[in-house]
C-alpha cells in the first residue's frame, strides 16, 4: 500500500477544516508524521491535508503586546527571526537545536507541539515562555495555555478535536527580562535528548521578580515547574537558591530512567547542572537590556 | 503538477504515496540525488526547495507544486557568469560548479554516494553566507553524513568554494606529498572517478534501471531462534502484482553460502532452524517495491522458539543450545611463545583486566542493491557493488546450480564498504527470482533491513595479563579472548584469528601466550570490518599499557619505545622482523608534534580559569596491522595492462574501489611504469567477465597485491613494446624510452596510438596478464612467518572532558602511519581522516545494541556515528619504511589509520578525569558516576 492516497495542500484555514472533517490527517513539515507511517508505527492515512501553504500559518509578526509565530513557520526562520530573537532566546536556542539543518527546514513549531512528546524541545522553549496556542475546528477558534493542549504521551486535544493549530502567542519581552534553553545528549545508545530545560527570569535589581521554569522529559506531558517557580520569585540568585529551587523541582516533577538513554540519577544530576546553568544565563541576559 | 526543476518549468503528476526522491529518481530519472536511509537521518538526498536544503527522502513530491527545485544534476547549469565557469584541462573542459570543483580539488570526495547530498547541503549554505566560519559550516552540515569521514576535506571544500564564489580566486588543489615521491608515484592526484561522483553521473546499483524489471523484497525472520513450522505464501502469491514468491524448496542448487564456510542458509525452509532476526525465509518479486513490501506481511509462519544465545561466553558454556550441528565453537585460536609461567615469575609487576567491545554497525551510506537479469544467450548477469565479486560469482552460482562461467558479476559503484560488503546481501536471492521469472529483478535493502542482515563487528571479551620488569620491558602477555561471531562464520575465524595474534600489541616480549574462543551466538552474524578484530585487541592492550606505566611510573610514551617491535625482534607468533618496521619512528614524531603543542606533561590534566569542569588531556596509542591475507593463505592478484587503439593504457582488474582510492592507485602505478600522465591511463575494475581476479578487497591488500599485479602487467607490457619497437626502429631495446603518452627512440617519437598499430601490425598483443602472488606465509599452527608485510602507528589524541555532564569531546588527533611508500598522498590522507574519525565513533558514540538476539538500533536514528560536527583536529605525519616486495615500498594503510584512534581517546580520557574505561563505548553518564560516585544504576532496565 501506499503511504498515502490523496495529498492536499490546503490554500486556506476553511479548506483545510473541509478535509479534516472529512477524514484527512493533518500534516506540517511532516518529519516525524511521515517517518511513523514508512515505519509502520502509523497505519498508512488515506488522504493527507498539508496546511504548510496557508498564509496565517505562516506569519510571523507582531500582533499588540504579543508576538504570534504561525504554526506552519519552518523552525530555521524561527530561530533566524530577528523578533523571535529579540523576544524569545530560549526559543532560537531550542529551534537550533531540533531534528538536523534540512529538518528544520521543513519541521514546523506547530508540528513539535501537536506530537505531545513529553521532551519536545520547542515545546518546552514555549512552556517557559509562557506561550499562548490558537486552535480552531469547525466549532470554532479558541486560544488557551499550551499546557492545556496535551492528554497524554503523543496526544493532544488538537488531533482529538480534529482542529488545527493556527499559532502561537510569546508576550513580548519587556526590559529586565530574558530567556535561555539548554539541553545534554548521550550520542551512545539511540541518541536521544536526556534532558532539556528552559527558563524565562524577570529582573529588577539584584532580584529575581519572576521566573517560568520548565524541563523535559519530566512525566507523561511537557508542564511548567510552577512549584520551584514559586522559590525564585523576589530572591537574589546564589548557590543556596539553586540548591533549593533543585529540592523542590524534583519534589515536583518525575525524572525516570529510561533504558538505552539515561538513570533516573543522571537525569537528576544533569537537572542541576542544566537548572544553574539556564538560570545564570537568563540572569545574565536580563542584566544586558 | 507544475514547479521549476533545475531552472526549467516542468509539468508532472506525483504518484500516491510519493515522496520528492522518488519522483526524481524513478519518474524523471534523475538518479544523482541518493537515497542512504530513507528515514531523514543521512542527509545523502538532500536537494534545495525554494533555497533552502531540504531530504527529499521526507518530502512528499507533492509539496513541490509550485516551487523550485534544485537537484545536483542541475547544478553545475547554475555556475552562471562566465566567472564562475570552471573550465580545466584535466577535466576536459566539462564545466563545474565551483563547489563541485572544490569537492574535487580537495580530495573531499571517497566513495562519492553522499557527495551529491553533501555538495546540495554545502549550496544552499554558501547561497546564503559565502563567507561562513567553521561553527557555521558545521552548523550547516552536521546531518549530511559521510563514512567516508572524510571531513576535513568537506571543510576545506566549502571554505574553498566559499572564496571562489565571493573573489573569483581560483580553487588550489589540496597539497600533499610523500616524502620521497617519484615521477609519479607519491604526488597528490585527484580521483579519476570524482567528475562524476560531484555531478551525480556515477551510477550506483539502485540507479539502474532495465525494462521489465521487478522488485524484490525478503521476509525476513524476525525471531533470533527458532523451529519453522510452516510458511503460508498462497495469500502473497495471490496479490495482484506478485509474481513469484520463492521458498527454500524451489533453490536449484546448494541451500547454503558463505566465504570460508557455507553454513549459511539462502533461505531457511519449514523444519530448520532461524538462528538470527535476519534470517530469510522468503523472497518476493513484484511489480512494483509497494507491492512486494505489502505480500511480505501476507506471508505467514509459523515458529517453535528456541532458546537464545546471546553472548560468547554464555554460548562456550556446555548447557548452551547448540546453534550449529557442530556445537557453537567456531574455532579456537592459540598462540604459544615461550613459557608464560616462567615469563610472570620473571615479572616485577603483574596487571590482569578484562574488556568489553561491543557490536558496530559499518553504516556505509549505500544500502545493499543487486539487480539480477538473464542475458538473451541465457548467461545470468548480477549487478552489485561487492568488494569480492568472485566469490559472489561463486556462491551465486553453487545456488542456481550453474557451471561459475555461465554467471557475470557486473561491479557497480560502491558506496562505501569497510568489510560490511564482502559478504552476500542480494545477489542470490535476485539471481534466483530472476531465474523463475525471466525477468530483471532489483532487490534494495532498506537500511532497517540492511541494520539486521549484513555482518557486524564481533563483539569481544579480551582479558590481558602482563608481566613486566621494574624498568617497563615486558616479559610476559597472556591473553584470553572470547569472540562474537554470531549466526554465521562469515569472515569470523580469520577475524577472530587477527585479534588473537595482535592480542599482545606490536611489542616484543619473551613468553606470550593467547587463547580465543571464536563462538556462534544468535546475535546478527559478524565478519569483516574495518580492523579485521585488531581494533578490539589493540584497545585492550593499549590500555593495558596504560596501566602498567602508571603503576611503574614510567611515561605511557617510554614504556612504548621500550617494548616497541624494531628491526630484528620476533613476534608474539614468531615471526622474525626483517625490514620495514616504522614503529619507533612513528611513536618519536607523534610524541615530538604532541610535545610542541602542550606545555609541561601532555598527559596530565589541564584546565582553564573561569572553566574548570572543562578537563583536558592527551592519550597516546600505537598499533600494527597486518597487510594481505597472511596465515597460509595464498593471497594472489592478477591484473591485465591493454594498450587501446586511442593510445589509452587500460589496466584492469576484479579489486573493488569502495572509496578508499585503488582505481587511483592503479591508475598512477601504470603512469609511473610508462613515464606518462596518469590522464592517460584508464582503470577498470569488478568484473567477472572483463577483468582477472585481483582477490577480496580485504586486510589492507589491494595497494601492494593488485598494485604489484598492475606494476608488473604493466612492465611486462612495457618490454612486448619496447621489444617491438626496437626491432622495428633498429635499436637496442633499452633505448626504447616511454614519456609522456609518447615512445622515444633513434631520434623517433611514436604516438601510443601508432604504438598500438605497430604492435597490431606485428601480430604482437597489446595486453599483459600478470598473477602476482605475494610472498608464501605460514599458518599460525606452524608458527613462523604469519603475514608477507606489517604496517605500524602511532597517534595521539587531546580531549577535553565536561566533568559536569560528563560529554567528551576529541580536540586534536595527531597521527604518524609508517604505509611504506605513499603512492596517493591525497589518497591516504582521505584514509587517515576518515579512520581517525571511525575510530572516534568507535570509542564515542557508536554503539549497536542487541538484547537477547533483537536487534534495538534497528535504525540509523538510533545508531549515532560521527559528524563533522565532531571531527577533531587532524594531523598527518607520513612514515615511509619501505618493504622490498611492495609496489615501490608500499604496505597497507586502510585499516590501521583506524586502530589506535580508540585506545588513544580513553587514555587521554583517563588522564582528563581518572575514569578508566574497559568497556566501549564510552559512556558519559559512566563518568559522572564515577566522578560523583553515585550507585550504578540497577535499575537501569526497569520502567
Amino acid at each position: 500500500m501506499p503511504l498515502w492516497k490523496n495529498y492536499y495542500l490546503a490554500q486556506s484555514i476553511p479548506e483545510a477544516l473541509t478535509r479534516l472533517n472529512e477524514g484527512a490527517r493533518l500534516i506540517a513539515g511532516g518529519t516525524d508524521l511521515l517517518l511513523e507511517i514508512q515505519q509502520g508505527v502509523q497505519p498508512p492515512p488515506e488522504s493527507l491535508v498539508d496546511v504548510c501553504n496557508i498564509p496565517e500559518l505562516n506569519s510571523l509578526e507582531i500582533r499588540g503586546k504579543d508576538l504570534f509565530i504561525g504554526a506552519a513557520v519552518p523552525l530555521n526562520h524561527i530561530a533566524a527571526s530577528q523578533l523571535v530573537q529579540e523576544n524569545a532566546q530560549a526559543l532560537v536556542e531550542a529551534c537550533n537545536l531540533i531534528g538536523g539543518p534540512q529538518v528544520r527546514n521543513t519541521a514546523t513549531l506547530g508540528g513539535n507541539v501537536a506530537h505531545a512528546l513529553p521532551a519536545a524541545d520547542g515545546t518546552i522553549a514555549l512552556l517557559a515562555l509562557d506561550a499562548q496556542a490558537e486552535s480552531i475546528s469547525s466549532e470554532g477558534s479558541s486560544i488557551s495555555g499550551l499546557e492545556e493542549l496535551f492528554l497524554g504521551p503523543r496526544r493532544s486535544t488538537i488531533e482529538a478535536n480534529q482542529a488545527l493549530l493556527v499559532g502561537f502567542y510569546l508576550p513580548l519581552r519587556k526590559s529586565s527580562q530574558a530567556s535561555a534553553f539548554r539541553r545534554v545528549m548521550r550520542p551512545q545508545g539511540v541518541a536521544l535528548p536526556v534532558l532539556n530545560i528552559a527558563v524565562w527570569l524577570q529582573r529588577k535589581k539584584d532580584r529575581i521578580a519572576d521566573a517560568h521554569l520548565a524541563l523535559g522529559p519530566s512525566g507523561p506531558t511537557p508542564l511548567r515547574a510552577r512549584m520551584a517557580e514559586t522559590v525564585l520569585r523576589g530572591e537574589k540568585i546564589s548557590q543556596v537558591l539553586i540548591e533549593k529551587v533543585y529540592t523542590i523541582l524534583l519534589e515536583e516533577v518525575h525524572l525516570r530512567t529510561s533504558p538505552y538513554r539515561a538513570s533516573a540519577d543522571y537525569r537528576k544530576h544533569l537537572a542541576k547542572i542544566l537548572l544553574q546553568d539556564a538560570i545564570e544565563i537568563a540572569w545574565e541576559r536580563a542584566g544586558d537590556n | 503538477m507544475d514547479f521549476n526543476l533545475n531552472g526549467k518549468p516542468i509539468s508532472i503528476d506525483p504518484q500516491p504515496g510519493e515522496m520528492l526522491v522518488d519522483l526524481l529518481r524513478e519518474q524523471l530519472g534523475l538518479t544523482g540525488t541518493k537515497v542512504g536511509c530513507n528515514e531523514a537521518e543521512c542527509g545523502s538526498c538532500t536537494v534545495v526547495v525554494d533555497g533552502e536544503a531540504v531530504l527529499a527522502c521526507a518530502y512528499p513530491a507533492a509539496r513541490a507544486a509550485g516551487r523550485s527545485v534544485i537537484t545536483i544534476e542541475g547544478l553545475s547549469q547554475l555556475a552562471q557568469s562566465p566567472r564562475e565557469l570552471i573550465e580545466q584541462d584535466e577535466l576536459e573542459q566539462k564545466i563545474l560548479h565551483p563547489i563541485q570543483e572544490a569537492f574535487i580539488q580537495c580530495g573531499a570526495v571517497q566513495c562519492g554516494f553522499c557527495i551529491p547530498g553533501q555538495i546540495m547541503t554545502a549550496y544552499a549554505l554558501l547561497e546564503h553566507d559565502p563567507d561562513p566560519d567553521d561553527e557555521t559550516i558545521h552548523h550547516a552540515l552536521k546531518d549530511t553524513l559521510c563514512r567516508c569521514a572524510g571531513y576535513p576535506s568537506i571543510m576545506n571544500a566549502v571554505r574553498a568554494a566559499g572564496e571562489r564564489m565571493r573573489t573569483g580566486k581560483p580553487i588550489g588543489a589540496a597539497e600533499f606529498q610523500a616524502a620521497s615521491p617519484l615521477k609519479v608515484i607519491g604526488n597528490s592526484y585527484i580521483r579519476p572517478d570524482a567528475f562524476d561522483k560531484v555531478t551525480g553521473r556515477s551510477k550506483f546499483t539502485d540507479d539502474l534501471k532495465f525494462e521489465d524489471m521487478l522488485h524484490a523484497r525478503v521476509k525476513r525472520a524476525g525471531v533470533p531462534h527458532a523451529i519453522v513450522k510452516s510458511i503460508n505464501i498462497e495469500k502473497a502469491r495471490q496479490l495482484p502484482g506478485v509474481i513469484t514468491v520463492m521458498t527454500a524448496d524451489d533453490i536449484p542448487g546448494e541451500k547454503y553460502h558463505g566465504l570460508v564456510i557455507y553454513d549459511w542458509p539462502v533461505l531457511v525452509g519449514v523444519g530448520k532452524r532461524v538462528r538470527t532476526i535476519g534470517d530469510a525465509l522468503a523472497i518476493v518479486a513484484a511489480e512494483s517495491r509497494v507491492i512486494a513490501t505489502q505480500a511480505l506481511d501476507m506471508i505467514e509462519v509459523e515458529f517453535e522458539d528456541q532458546p537464545v544465545v546471546s553472548d560468547p561466553v554464555q554460548a562456550r558454556d556446555e548447557s548452551s543450545p547448540a546453534i550449529h550441528p557442530d556445537g557453537n565453537l567456531l574455532k579456537h585460536i592459540k598462540i604459544r611463545k615461550g613459557n608464560i609461567e616462567q615469563g610472570f615469575a620473571e615479572a616485577d609487576m603483574v596487571l590482569e583486566h578484562v574488556f568489553h567491545t561491543g557490536i558496530y554497525e559499518h553504516a556505509f551510506i549505500e544500502p545493499e542493491c543487486s539487480i539480477a537479469r538473464l542475458t538473451p544467450e541465457g548467461r545470468m548477469e548480477v549487478y552489485v557493488g561487492s568488494q569480492i565479486p568472485y566469490a559472489d560469482r561463486n556462491q551465486i552460482a553453487r545456488v542456481l546450480g550453474w557451471p561459475e562461467e555461465k554467471v557475470r558479476v557486473i561491479g557497480m559503484m560502491i558506496g562505501g564498504g569497510f568489510g560490511g560488503k564482502e559478504d552476500i546481501a542480494g545477489q542470490i536471492h535476485a539471481a534466483l527470482l530472476t531465474e523463475r521469472t525471466g525477468r530483471p529483478v532489483k532487490l534494495l535493502f532498506d537500511r532497517h533491513e540492511s541494520m539486521l542482515v549484513h555482518p557486524k563487528r564481533h563483539a569481544t571479551q579480551i582479558r590481558v595479563k602482563m608481566g613486566a620488569k621494574l624498568d617497563g620491558r615486558l616479559t610476559a602477555v597472556e591473553s584470553e579472548l572470547y569472540g562474537d561471531t554470531g549466526s554465521y562464520a562469515s569472515l569470523g575465524e580469520k577475524v577472530m584469528t587477527r585479534a588473537t595474534t595482535h592480542s599482545s600489541g606490536p611489542y616484543e616480549m619473551p613468553h606470550a601466550k593467547a587463547d580465543c574462543f571464536a563462538m556462534y551466538t544468535n546475535n546478527p552474524p559478524a565478519g569483516a570490518f574495518r580492523g579485521f578484530g585488531v581494533t578490539q585487541s589493540c584497545f585492550a592492550v593499549e590500555s593495558m599499557m596504560d596501566m602498567l606505566a602508571e603503576r611503574l611510573e614510567i611515561d605511557p610514551v617510554e614504556i612504548r619505545q621500550i617494548n616497541a617491535l624494531r628491526l630484528g625482534s620476533t613476534t608474539n607468533t614468531g615471526q622474525e622482523l626483517q625490514e620495514s618496521v616504522g614503529l619507533l619512528d612513528c611513536i618519536q614524531q607523534v610524541q615530538s608534534e604532541m610535545e610542541s603543542r602542550t606545555d609541561g606533561d601532555p598527559f596530565k590534566t589541564r584546565t582553564s580559569s573561569g572553566t574548570e569542569h572543562l578537563r583536558r588531556a592527551w592519550g597516546f596509542a600505537v598499533a600494527y596491522k597486518n597487510t594481505g591475507l597472511g596465515g597460509g593463505a595464498p593471497d594472489k592478484s592478477a591484473a591485465e595492462v591493454e594498450l587501446c587503439p586511442d593510445g589509452i593504457l587500460e589496466v584492469r582488474t576484479s579489486s573493488a574501489e569502495i572509496g578508499q582510492g585503488l582505481v587511483t592507485v592503479l591508475q598512477l602505478i601504470v603512469a609511473q611504469e610508462f613515464r606518462t600522465s596518469p590522464a592517460n591511463v584508464r582503470v577498470l575494475l569488478s568484473d567477472t567477465d572483463l577483468t582477472p581476479d585481483g582477490g577480496p578487497t580485504t586486510a589492507s591488500r589491494q595497494t601492494y597485491v593488485s598494485g604489484n599485479a598492475a606494476r608488473l602487467a604493466a612492465q611486462v607490457l612495457h618490454q612486448a613494446i619496447s621489444s617491438t619497437l626496437a626491432e622495428k626502429y633498429d635499436c637496442p631495446p633499452q633505448e626504447v624510452h616511454f614519456e609522456e603518452g609518447l615512445v622515444r627512440l633513434n631520434g623517433n617519437s611514436v604516438p601510443m596510438e601508432e604504438v598500438y598499430l605497430e604492435m597490431k601490425k606485428e601480430g604482437r598483443s597489446p595486453r599483459a596478464l600478470y598473477e602476482y602472488w605475494a610472498p608464501s606465509t605460514d599458518q599460525l599452527e606452524d608458527g613462523g612467518n604469519m603475514h608477507f608485510a606489517y604496517s605500524f602507528a602511532a597517534q595521539a589524541a587531546e580531549v577535553e572532558v565536561n566533568t559536569n555532564t560528563g560529554e567528551v569531546k576529541v580536540l586534536n588527533v595527531i597521527v604518524a602511519n609508517d604505509v611504506g611508500k605513499a603512492i596517493n598522498p591525497l589518497g591516504l590522507q582521505g584514509q587517515v581522516e576518515g579512520g581517525v574519525v571511525m575510530g572516534l565513533g568507535n570509542a564515542l558514540t557508536e554503539h549497536f545494541i542487541v538484547e537477547e538476539g533483537r536487534v534495538v538500533t534497528d535504525r540509523l536514528a538510533r545508531y549515532r556515528m560521527p559528524s563533522i560536527v565532531q571531527t577533531p583536529q587532524i594531523y598527518s605525519i607520513v612514515i615511509e619504511h619501505p618493504t622490498q616486495d611492495g609496489p615501490y615500498g608500499a604496505k597497507g594503510v586502510g585499516e590501521l589509520s583506524s586502530i589506535p584512534t580508540t585506545p588513544a581517546i580513553t587514555n587521554a580520557i583517563y588522564n582528563a578525569v581518572g575514569v578508566r574505561f574497559d568497556k566501549l563505548p564510552v559512556d558519559q553518564e559512566e563518568i559522572i558516576r564515577q566522578l560523583n560516585q553515585f550507585s550504578k544504576a540497577a535499575e537501569y532496565h526497569e520502567e
